[in-house]
């Protein structure tokens, strides 16, 4: 009888808690009332805001049915400047895979080896330490000027803020790895290309997928930053130009795609994370 | 050989012809003499024995050959077609950034309306961010040519800011068309000699905007560097600062100014034209590289350019032009926004409409005057350091004697000289005196 409970008590709480916040948003942004003995062709020059004290906030169902109407179409293209948000998504993956996929490439060879020799591991110690904090977006200014392209840049600025949490986390799962099982294949004579790919990297996969989970989440949250920046394409883009024309329901909607996605993003890794997870 | 002579060659003299054959007709005489070559091509086509065609010709007269070949010859497309493909393109594929504001509808416009493709380009044109972004991409060469504020070429050239780039301006956008745009709660305090501490946006450093702000600022006895503070602020983003109370105004382009209107945000405190009639304010711009490796592509370029800017200046296609770059793939405002600002009548945020024909206009005509006027006020406001030629860099950016032949080519009124006088807020600009008119400024940085 509990565990029954227990199993329908969360969603029906999130659905509750959903609809509260709905309806407290629908009740908070009702229209005032018009403004009075305004001449009706000055009326005409003017938007909804100053003609029917519409509040500059979206409704539930303004973006609700943004929402549809993205989702009936979403790959449509007027130009290269007016494209459906199925597009501008599949954009910004496209970007967000490829700077994650060339520092996954960098970050992990470089973490073993980090973490296999503390020598090494000391002496980057200090540039790591020094660059891991950068903002991603402080590097864009640098990107754009050495590479001279805008959209390598974005890719240039992914790389760049992915690849420190899976070098700090390759490294300390491979530094992790326990003696015992390090001796046991030094007493076997196993070469250090077999111990690196049979015995470090099973027992450190669990810490690197981590790495790699905190890496494109991070990715994802600078991707919106980084084409907010230079703009053309991509869901930032999408956010930055409705936001240039103070449509915030369409804000709103790039917003819920946003976070749908990067929880897709976040779930695929974690269950790769689980997949290569071992007890003892 | 008309398009080897380098008509855009700044170095050619102006007032003087460049010396080939092809300019001293008339484009008139030229496209007349087109037309008798494609006729006499087609006759020579049907008949290619010589004293065949002169039989037919003598039989039946000149006029109804003619006529009898134009049965089954499109003479007048294939004559359109010699005129607008003189030289094969060596890039018809070309991308042209540009900032969602009306500056650029001469630019935007000139792709859906087909101003482009009548000069055998394909335009992609791409919205960009803002103007440090246009600018890096404008220098990566990822853009083929691009809208830029009209100091922006002058500042690229002379290296403030950017690297050193040589840049033209072939032909200027828009004349007038910008504003000075308060928050609601300044409507009692129209007066600039009360805005002590107050912050304004500015599109970009090398600006119209931020010298013209800078210059009603002084005029007023307030220091536009100690007294208020001047906020880089792209374009798109004022309207949303101003509404966030992050700036109390802005000398911003239009539509952004109508749209805080249009919003209840603000007010129309004066336009541009109040401070300068007349004013350039964005130019079309590309790099000398670009024009020295394309040049059949730039002149196609600069020939649809320039068509579509005199077609803007039209009072009469205002409205249609409002309706064609109103959308989601151009500015993304509200039509009712585009058409006030491009039409002059509208709301000023106060309560009253307001005709202003003079709102906004296109003239493409790049006067070196305009580029002289920019210089003094960079060097004004230090970000020249040192000495400048004013007329030698002048007259290096600005593109005018080409820009003369384009428009007179196009049936367009075209000044004679390339330099004028003007009048900024009641002071006379003589583009002679260059140092003598920055000295003359009780407020100035230099």
């Amino acid at each position: 009888m509990l565990t029954k409970r227990s199993i329908w008590a969360a969603p029906m709480l999130s659905a509750l808690i959903l609809v509260l916040f709905l309806a407290t948003w629908q009740l908070a942004v009702r229209d005032t009332s018009p403004t009075a003995g305004m001449d009706p062709e000055y009326a005409k020059l003017m938007g909804a805001a100053v003609n029917t004290g519409k509040s500059a906030m979206p409704t539930p169902l303004d973006v609700g049915a943004k929402l549809v109407a993205a989702v009936m179409d979403p790959f449509y293209d007027n130009g290269p400047n007016d494209k459906g948000v199925g597009t501008q998504l599949a954009y910004s993956l496209a970007r967000v895979l490829l700077g994650f996929g060339l520092a996954a490439i960098v970050a992990i060879p470089a973490g073993f080896v980090i973490g296999m020799s503390p020598l090494i591991g000391a002496a980057l110690n200090p540039f790591i330490q020094v660059l891991k904090p950068v903002s991603p977006l402080a590097w864009m200014p640098i990107a754009l000027y050495t590479i001279k392209d805008s959209n390598k840049s974005a890719i240039f600025v992914i790389f760049i803020c992915s690849i420190w949490p899976m070098l700090m986390n390759t490294a300390f799962g491979v530094a992790g790895v326990r003696r015992e099982w390090l001796n046991v294949a030094q007493t076997l004579e196993v070469s250090a290309w077999r111990k690196a790919i049979f015995v470090i990297l099973p027992a450190a996969a669990p810490t690197i997928f981590t790495g790699m989970r905190i890496s494109i989440g991070i990715a994802w949250l600078v991707i919106v930053a980084a084409e907010m920046l230079v703009g053309g394409t991509g869901i930032g883009y999408f956010v930055w130009n409705q936001w240039n024309n103070l449509s915030l329901a369409d804000i709103l909607l790039g917003v819920l795609l946003i976070g749908v996605v990067g929880m897709a993003l976040d779930r695929l890794l974690g269950l790769c994370a689980s997949a290569v997870t071992w007890r003892e | 050989m008309s398009f080897q002579c380098e008509i855009f060659d700044p170095s050619v003299t102006h007032g003087q012809s460049c010396g080939c054959s092809a300019h001293s007709v008339s484009a008139k005489a030229g496209d007349a003499r087109l037309s008798e070559v494609v006729r006499s091509a087609a006759l020579r086509a049907v008949f290619p024995d010589a004293r065949q065609r002169r039989g037919f010709l003598k039989a039946v007269g000149s006029a109804t050959a003619l006529a009898a070949i134009s049965q089954f010859l499109p003479i007048e497309t294939i004559t359109a077609m010699a005129a607008d493909a003189p030289k094969a393109l060596e890039k018809p594929d070309l991308k042209i950034g540009f900032i969602a504001i009306t500056c650029a509808s001469p630019i935007i416009m000139a792709q859906p309306m087909g101003f482009y493709s009548k000069y055998g380009l394909n335009v992609e044109v791409v919205k960009t961010a803002g103007w440090a972004v246009v600018r890096d991409k404008a220098l990566n060469h990822e853009y083929d040519a691009a809208h830029l504020l009209s100091p922006m070429p002058f500042a690229i050239s002379l290296g403030l800011g950017s690297v050193q780039q040589d840049w033209q301006i072939p032909a200027i956008e828009n004349i007038n068309g910008q504003a000075i745009t308060l928050a609601m709660a300044l409507k009692d305090r129209r007066d600039p000699k009360t805005w002590k501490g107050l912050r304004f946006g500015i599109p970009f450093d090398y600006s119209m905007h931020n010298y013209l702000l800078r210059y009603y600022l002084a005029e007023a006895g307030l220091d536009p560097d100690t007294d208020v503070q001047l906020r880089v602020i792209p374009p798109p983003e004022m309207v949303a600062n101003l509404r966030a109370g992050n700036i109390d105004g802005f000398l911003g382009p239009d539509p952004v100014n109508q749209r805080a209107v249009y919003d209840g945000l603000g007010f129309i405190h004066i336009l541009s034209r109040d401070i300068w009639n007349g004013h350039p304010c964005c130019a079309f711009g590309t790099s000398k590289a670009f024009i020295e490796q394309n040049p059949n592509t730039f002149l196609a370029l600069s020939r649809a350019i320039i068509d579509a800017t005199g077609f803007a200046n039209r009072a009469e296609n205002r409205a249609e032009i409002a309706k064609v770059i109103a959308p989601a793939n151009y500015l993304n405002q509200p039509e009712i926004v585009v058409t006030q600002a491009l039409t002059g009548t509208y709301a000023d945020g106060l309560g009253n409409i307001i005709k202003q024909p003079l709102r906004a206009g296109f003239d493409p005509f790049p006067w070196d005057s305009f580029g002289v006027w920019i210089l003094t006020q960079m060097k004004r406001w230090g970000q020249i350091k040192g000495d400048v030629d004013y007329a030698a860099v002048a007259n290096k950016v600005m593109l005018a004697t080409g820009a003369r032949k384009q428009m007179e080519g196009l049936g367009l009124a075209a000044p004679a000289s390339n330099s004028k006088t003007f009048v900024v807020m009641g002071k006379p600009f003589d583009p002679a005196k260059p140092a003598e008119y920055v000295a003359s400024f009780p407020i100035k940085r230099t």
